[in-house]
């Protein structure tokens, strides 16, 4: 039963790292532009919470943590944005291929993220080692609910942004199927000629959506260094790793943010599931972290077999769209 | 009351697309474009570290190429990047996203560093060879299975193969585990240091002409094969139009499988020449990001093998330079995936002004 709950908390606080990555793709992909950069994005909402933050408690003696937990989030959303601005530029504007982009933005987010993350102290002339104490007690503290028994634990033993996630996921899903904006958003996705005969500014929309999704997508970074690894930083490429889960996690919700809630948990059960099996070694404990990317391929593969019409990616999605060139 | 007719304004710039540029001005946009970013990177490197521009790129160029180490050092990065991107031109050319490389370098890397561990009484002239081959095949089928479903069930290949990237990594942990040495460390050390069995041996003195070799063997061989080949044609058909194809009669299913196990297979034999060739060791990060960046080097290439070579050379250099500047500082050396970065951007933007070109709003004369 312990060791249950433990399980549990594990995959929701691993969960929550990979469905903000995913929610703000699945915002992307609608709009008909598949994000290969999302790992970059993460670290870019990292690195920029964790700097902004280290430099603020660095510079006062009291800081306060809800301005702590505020300049964390805006400076996260805010750099991830500029991410996505980048992106956004070159495969709308500059018609430059998405997926190359993608990967690009993937790499320099990472160079940046890491470069900055392990010169930190260098840089800013302290040389003790990165740490925020103050915002990462302020991301991790948890209500008083958490006292109750079993259910506490399960439930409310974790930081704000575990249901920050949560309510992103259902406005998301909310804003999707049951606003007109929403609907314009995925007609530009299905169709953008169409969408754009009906006078709907595709570009905008575009833009807007890839701005905001990546800027979701940083928060998920914002949450790994603040409260997964405790408001440190680590070189060890893990935040990579999660993006590309993130990415694939799109996928197994077949392109609905209410699936990421309970799909992105699942992903954190099956990522942490060898933990808790009795008998194996080290080595094939390795064998076992396979298992949320075997997942996703069988998805895949299902989806694709299955060819159900409300399981299927957007109609356009990877496409460029040039209105002279119909 | 006025009634005044609202007339909108033609945009003030719109974009018109562009055939035929001559390849003389192409090439001089696409310099312009990596000198602004070179300088732009100047400029962002002399605001963290206060070096002046110039001298940021001449610690730099002293640090890919300072020394005969230092030159050898980047001339094989360069060839291992040239490789990966080579073996995927293929794919990327048919327009089948095969992100997957990082996984059949993996792949690949295991199956030498295999050879060299269970065979190492073998004699080299029979174990470089065996190994080649064993790595080729491992890495053809890792991409074998994404390329079946492709064909068979239209199945997304770009998350398949990333997918697969990730199964490759995870058995490579597997590997690295079991053959850790010594025990307790978690990594396997370089394989074989005593006898250097399956290492590539020395030629001319090099320790790396057998990288170089290979690689520009490939190089050539992919030119002529996507150029001169009916297989290459066959591709280029595929990438422009899949139902052209199909009208032509061209069996789709078989050309992508075949292209994408002879793609698997060269990322396979990457894979051999990072363990065999360079570290004589295998870890997770065997492929290190290589199989990401050779797609942007093979897609920027337009697949063509020199070019290839020269967006690998600039990305080697950049490697070691920035990497130079980097413990120069003290500070750590992923400052290159930075600046690679950067570059890659600017690149990415010239092709903008290659095929489109901007047509701004004329002044309109007279009244109505």
């Amino acid at each position: 039963m312990q060791s249950l709950i433990s399980l549990f908390q594990a995959a929701v606080v691993f969960g929550t790292v990979i469905m903000f990555g995913c929610i703000g793709e699945i915002i992307t992909e609608k709009a008909g532009n598949l994000n290969l950069g999302v790992p970059g994005i993460m670290y870019l909402g990292g690195i920029a919470s964790l700097a902004s933050v280290f430099i603020y408690e660095g510079s006062t003696k009291d800081p306060s943590p809800v301005v702590c937990v505020l300049l964390a989030l805006v400076s996260s959303f805010a750099a991830s944005a500029l991410g996505g601005l980048v992106y956004a530029f070159l495969t709308i504007t500059l018609k430059a291929n998405q997926n190359v982009t993608g990967l690009t933005l993937t790499i320099f987010g990472s160079g940046v993220a890491n470069f900055f993350g392990g010169s930190l102290n260098t840089l800013a002339g302290r040389f003790e080692q990165v740490a925020v104490p103050v915002t990462s007690a302020a991301f991790r503290k948890t209500s008083m609910l958490s006292g109750i028994p079993v259910i506490g634990k399960l439930f409310f033993s974790y930081g704000f942004m575990v249901y920050l996630a949560i309510i992103i996921a259902v406005l998301t899903h909310f804003f999707m199927n049951h606003t007109r904006r929403g609907l314009n958003l995925r007609t530009v996705g299905e169709n953008p000629a169409a969408a754009d005969a009906a006078g709907i500014n595709v570009n905008r929309n575009k833009y807007l959506a890839i701005c905001i999704g990546a800027g979701i997508s940083g928060f998920g970074g914002a949450y790994y260094v603040m409260d997964y690894i405790k408001g440190t930083w680590a070189n060890d490429g893990s935040i990579e790793n999660l993006g590309w889960l993130a990415v694939a996690l799109v996928i197994f919700t077949t392109w609905k943010s209410k699936n990421a809630i309970w799909g992105a948990y699942l992903f954190g059960i099956l990522f942490w599931m060898f933990l808790y099996i009795p008998g194996l070694t080290r080595s094939s404990q390795e064998l076992f972290k396979m298992l949320p990317y075997a997942v996703t391929v069988i998805v895949l593969i299902i989806t694709s077999l299955k060819n159900s019409r409300d399981k299927q990616p957007p109609a356009a999605l990877g496409l460029p769209y040039f209105r002279e060139e119909r | 009351m006025s009634t005044e007719i609202k007339t909108e304004k033609a945009p003030f710039v719109r974009v018109v697309k562009q055939e035929g540029m001559p390849f003389s001005k192409r090439v001089v946009v696409r310099i312009c474009f990596v000198l602004i970013a070179l300088v732009v990177c100047g400029f962002l490197i002399n605001a963290i570290t206060s070096y002046d521009p110039v001298s940021v790129y001449t610690i730099m160029f002293e640090g890919a190429f300072g020394n005969a180490r230092r030159t050898w050092a980047t001339v094989r990065e360069m060839m291992m990047l040239a490789l990966i991107a080579i073996g995927l031109a293929p794919a990327f050319k048919m327009k089948f996203w095969n992100i997957g490389a990082e996984g059949q370098i993996l792949i690949g890397g295991i199956i030498s560093a295999g050879c060299m561990i269970y065979l190492s009484a073998c004699p080299a002239h029979v174990l470089l060879p065996l190994m080649f081959v064993l790595s080729a095949a491992g890495g053809a089928a890792w991409a074998l299975l994404p390329a079946i479903f492709k064909a068979r069930f239209n199945t997304n290949e770009t998350l398949f193969t990333l997918m697969m990237n990730y199964v490759a990594i995870q058995l490579t942990s597997f590997f690295v585990a079991h053959w850790e040495n010594p025990k307790g460390s978690n990594t396997v050390g370089i394989i074989n240091s005593a006898n250097q069995a399956g290492w590539f041996p020395e030629v001319f003195g090099q320790k790396y002409f057998i990288n170089v070799a290979l690689t520009l063997v490939f190089a050539i061989f992919m030119f002529i094969y996507l150029r001169y080949t009916k297989h290459g044609f066959e591709i280029s058909v595929v990438g422009n139009s899949e139902n052209t194809a199909r009208y032509a009669g061209m069996n789709v299913s078989r050309i992508m499988i075949r292209t994408m196990l002879l793609s698997g297979a060269i990322c396979g034999i990457a894979g051999f020449m990072a363990v065999s060739g360079a570290s004589h060791t295998i870890s997770t990060s065997t492929a290190g990001g290589r199989g990401f960046t050779a797609i942007i080097v093979a897609w920027l290439a337009k697949f063509d093998s020199a070019t290839m070579l020269l967006i690998s050379l600039l990305i080697a250099f950049l490697n070691s330079g920035a990497t130079e500047i980097a413990s120069k500082c003290k500070l750590n050396d992923y400052a290159s995936d930075m600046i690679i970065g950067i570059i890659l951007f600017f690149i990415l933007a010239s092709e903008f002004f290659i095929n489109y070109r901007l047509v701004f709003r004329k002044k309109e004369k007279g009244g109505v």
